[in-house]
C-alpha cells in the first residue's frame, strides 16, 4: 500500500515537471542569475570591467554605516513609503469598497476601467503628464484661478507632496484591486445578518468587513509599500532637489557616479531593512488576516 | 413578542409585481409558513416584514406599531438565513454576542445570556469553536441562537432547512418547533417544501405570482383547497374538471361527481373537484367496490410505484390520469392494465370554482 502512494506521488512530480521546468528556469536566467552577480559586485572594490584591479571588501557595506546620509535618506524613503501607503489606503479602500458592494453591472465595468486606466499608461508618461499640472502656471494653477475670485499661487512642482501625488497614483490601483477582491468575497448576507441584529453601517464595518478584508488589505499595503520605499523615477522627476531619497541615490550609483558595487550594496541594505521590517509585521498581520 | 400585521402590501421591481395587494395577520406566538414555489413573491414579503426593503404601498405592523418605512437595524427582529450567514472571522460565542454587543450591553450579562442561548440550541460547550469548524446542522443552531439572544419581536427564517440533507431536516423541524414553543415567539417561516409547512406551522399561507392565494391551519388548506394550485402545491391531488351541479360537478363522458366540500356554486358553471389520493378506494370489479363510498369510476392501472409502507397506482380513465395510494396491508396487489374500479366518498370531494 504504502510503496504504491509513494509511487504515485512521484509519477506526479514526474508528470508535473515540464510544467514547471519553463517557469524556473525563467526564474534562475532572468532573477537569480543577475542577483548572485550583484551581490558578487557588491562586495567588490571596483567593476572587473577594462582590466582594473580588485578585490573583495567590505567597505562597500560599511560606507553606508560610517556615512549618515545613507541611513538618514533611508528613514525619509521609508516614511515616503509609509505617507503613500497610507493615502492609497484612504483612497484606494473607499473605492474598492462602492466597486465591490454598492455599484453593479455596467457603471462598476466603468469605474473599474478608470481605476485600472494608469496601469496601462507608461509611467514616464505619467508623471510627466504630472508635472504639467502641478507646475506654476500649470492646469491646476490655471483652472484654480480661474474658478476662484481672489488670485492664489500654485505651485507644487518640485515639492514632498508632488512626489506623494505622483506615487500615489501610480500605486493606488494595486490597493483597489487587491481590496476589491476581499470585499466582493464577502456574503452580502453577512451585510444582512448584522444588520438585522441592530449594527449601525459602521459597527459593520468595524466588526465585520474591515476584518474580513484584512488580507487583501495586507496584500495591497506590501505591493505599494516595498517599491515605493525603492522608488526614484517620481522623485526625481516631481521632486527635482527636494526630491533625493535612497532610490535616488543607488541610481545615481549606477547611472551618474558609476560605482556598481557600492549601489548593489546599499540595495541589499534595503532588501534586507524590508524583509525584517515585514517579517516583524508578520505576526500582527496575521492576526489581523 | 408580537403580532405582524401585513395589509394591502405591494412591491414591484421594474414592471414584475413581487408582491400585489398581499394580507396576512401572523398572531402573536404562532408559527406561521410561507409557502411557494420559487418567484411566488414568499422571500419578498419575508424581506418587507424583516425592512431589508420597503414596500410601494401597503402597511406592516409589529406589535400594533407602523414599521413599513423603518430599516431593519431598528425593527428589533431575528433572522435566520439559508446560507447561516454566521461571521466567519468571529467565535461560536462572538457571533451569538454580537446583537448584545452592538447594543452596548455590559460583558457579564452578554457572557450569561450567550451561554443561556448556546445551551438552547444544545450548543453549549462550542462556544469557543469557529463556525468552520462545525457542521452545518450545527451552524443553523449557532444561527438560532444568534437571532433569538437579542429577545426579539418576531423571528423570521428564510428556507433555514433547505441546505440540510434530509434526515437532519427532520431533527432540525423538531428542534426548532421545541425552541419556538419554549420562548414563545411569533416566527414566519418560508419554504418551499410542503411536507416542512404541514408539519411545522400553526397556519400556512400559500403564495403564488405576489399573491396570497390561501390561508390558514394545513389540515384545513389540506381539507379544503379554495383553488387547483392550493390543491395541488400542498400535497397531491386528483382534478375532475366538468359543469357544476350545485352539488357536485358532471364529468364530460356524463358521470356525476358528488362534493361534500368546498365552494356553493350556481349550477352549469365551469368547476373542479379535487380528491386525495389517500381517500380513494381501488377494487377489481364493481361488487368488491365500497359502495357507501358515492362516487364510483372504471378505469384502467397503468402504473405502481411500490414505496414499502405503502403503493401508488396511475388509473387511466377517460384520458386522465388519476392518483391513488393504498397503505400496504398485504392484501391488494393489484398488477398493472388491470381494469379496476375507483370509489371515494363525497365528503372527501371539495368542490372548486374554475379559476
Amino acid at each position: 500500500m504504502a510503496g504504491q502512494v509513494a509511487v504515485g506521488s512521484r509519477s506526479g512530480l514526474r508528470s508535473a515537471l515540464p510544467l514547471l521546468l519553463p517557469a524556473y528556469l525563467w526564474l534562475t536566467v532572468a532573477i537569480f542569475l543577475p542577483l548572485s552577480a550583484m551581490v558578487f559586485f557588491s562586495f567588490m572594490t571596483d567593476l572587473p570591467l577594462s582590466g582594473k584591479a580588485w578585490s573583495f571588501t567590505l567597505d562597500n557595506y560599511m560606507t553606508f554605516f560610517s556615512q549618515g546620509l545613507y541611513p538618514t535618506l533611508l528613514l525619509a524613503s521609508l516614511r515616503l513609503g509609509l505617507e503613500v501607503t497610507l493615502w492609497c489606503v484612504v483612497i484606494g479602500y473607499p473605492a474598492a469598497y462602492v466597486l465591490a458592494k454598492v455599484l453593479k453591472g455596467r457603471s462598476r465595468e466603468a469605474i473599474f476601467l478608470l481605476v485600472i486606466l494608469p496601469f496601462w499608461s507608461n509611467g514616464l508618461v505619467r508623471i510627466f503628464s504630472w508635472a504639467m499640472v502641478l507646475r506654476e502656471g500649470g492646469i491646476l494653477d490655471t483652472a484654480l484661478n480661474a474658478a476662484l475670485p481672489f488670485e492664489i499661487n500654485i505651485d507644487l512642482m518640485y515639492s514632498y507632496p508632488a512626489v506623494i501625488i505622483g506615487l500615489v497614483h501610480s500605486y493606488v490601483p494595486y490597493m483597489v484591486l487587491t481590496c476589491y477582491l476581499t470585499l466582493q468575497a464577502i456574503d452580502d448576507s453577512l451585510i444582512e445578518a448584522g444588520r438585522s441584529l441592530g449594527a449601525s453601517r459602521l459597527q459593520m464595518l468595524k466588526r465585520v468587513i474591515v476584518p474580513l478584508a484584512m488580507p487583501g488589505l495586507v496584500a495591497g499595503a506590501a505591493l505599494i509599500f516595498v517599491p515605493v520605499v525603492g522608488s526614484f523615477m517620481e522623485p526625481r522627476i516631481l521632486g527635482g532637489r527636494t526630491g533625493t531619497f535612497y532610490g535616488t541615490i543607488i541610481e545615481d550609483q549606477f547611472v551618474a557616479v558609476f560605482n556598481w558595487p557600492l549601489g548593489a550594496a546599499l540595495s541589499f541594505i534595503l532588501l534586507a531593512v524590508v524583509l525584517v521590517m515585514l517579517a516583524l509585521a508578520s505576526p500582527v498581520l496575521k492576526r489581523a488576516a | 413578542m408580537a403580532g405582524v400585521q401585513v395589509s394591502n402590501v405591494s412591491r414591484s421591481f421594474g414592471a414584475h409585481k413581487a408582491l400585489d395587494d398581499v394580507s396576512i395577520d401572523f398572531a402573536d406566538g404562532g408559527f406561521y409558513a410561507l409557502l411557494g414555489p420559487s418567484g411566488s413573491g414568499k422571500t419578498t414579503l419575508l424581506r418587507q416584514i424583516a425592512g431589508f426593503d420597503f414596500p410601494d404601498s401597503g402597511r406592516i405592523a409589529i406589535g400594533g406599531e407602523s414599521v413599513e418605512r423603518v430599516p431593519v437595524e431598528k425593527r428589533r427582529i431575528g433572522m435566520v438565513f439559508q446560507n447561516y450567514a454566521l461571521f466567519p472571522n468571529m467565535s461560536v460565542a462572538d457571533n451569538v454576542a454580537f446583537g448584545l454587543s452592538v447594543r452596548g450591553e455590559a460583558k457579564a450579562v452578554i457572557a450569561a445570556e450567550v451561554q443561556r442561548a448556546l445551551d438552547l440550541v444544545q450548543l453549549g460547550k462550542l462556544g469557543s469553536r469557529r463556525p468552520h469548524q462545525l457542521s452545518g446542522g450545527q451552524r443553523q443552531r449557532v444561527a438560532l441562537a444568534r437571532a433569538i439572544v437579542t429577545k426579539p419581536r418576531v423571528l423570521l427564517l428564510d428556507e433555514p432547512l433547505g441546505a440540510l440533507d434530509k434526515a437532519l431536516r427532520v431533527d432540525m423541524q423538531i428542534e426548532l418547533k421545541r425552541i419556538q414553543r419554549e420562548i414563545g415567539i411569533t416566527t414566519i417561516f418560508v419554504t418551499h417544501d410542503q411536507e416542512e409547512a404541514l408539519t411545522m406551522s400553526d397556519r400556512i399561507g400559500i403564495l403564488r405570482d405576489g399573491r396570497l392565494v390561501q390561508e390558514g391551519p394545513p389540515e384545513e388548506i389540506y381539507d379544503s383547497p379554495k383553488s387547483e394550485f392550493a390543491a395541488t402545491f400542498l400535497g397531491d391531488a386528483n382534478i375532475l374538471r366538468g359543469d357544476t351541479t350545485g352539488t357536485g360537478i358532471r364529468l364530460p363522458d356524463g358521470t356525476a361527481i358528488a362534493a361534500g366540500a368546498g365552494a356553493t356554486l350556481a349550477a352549469g358553471a365551469k368547476a373542479s373537484c379535487a380528491v386525495r389520493p389517500e381517500r380513494i378506494r381501488i377494487a377489481t370489479n364493481a361488487g368488491s367496490a365500497d359502495q357507501t363510498n358515492g362516487n364510483m369510476l372504471r378505469g384502467q392501472v397503468s402504473k405502481r410505484i411500490f414505496a414499502g409502507n405503502n403503493s401508488t397506482y396511475f388509473v387511466e380513465r377517460d384520458g386522465q390520469t388519476l392518483k391513488v395510494i393504498v397503505q400496504n396491508t398485504g392484501i391488494e396487489r393489484l398488477a398493472e392494465g388491470q381494469d379496476v374500479m375507483l370509489s371515494w366518498s363525497p365528503e372527501s370531494t371539495v368542490l372548486i370554482a374554475a379559476n
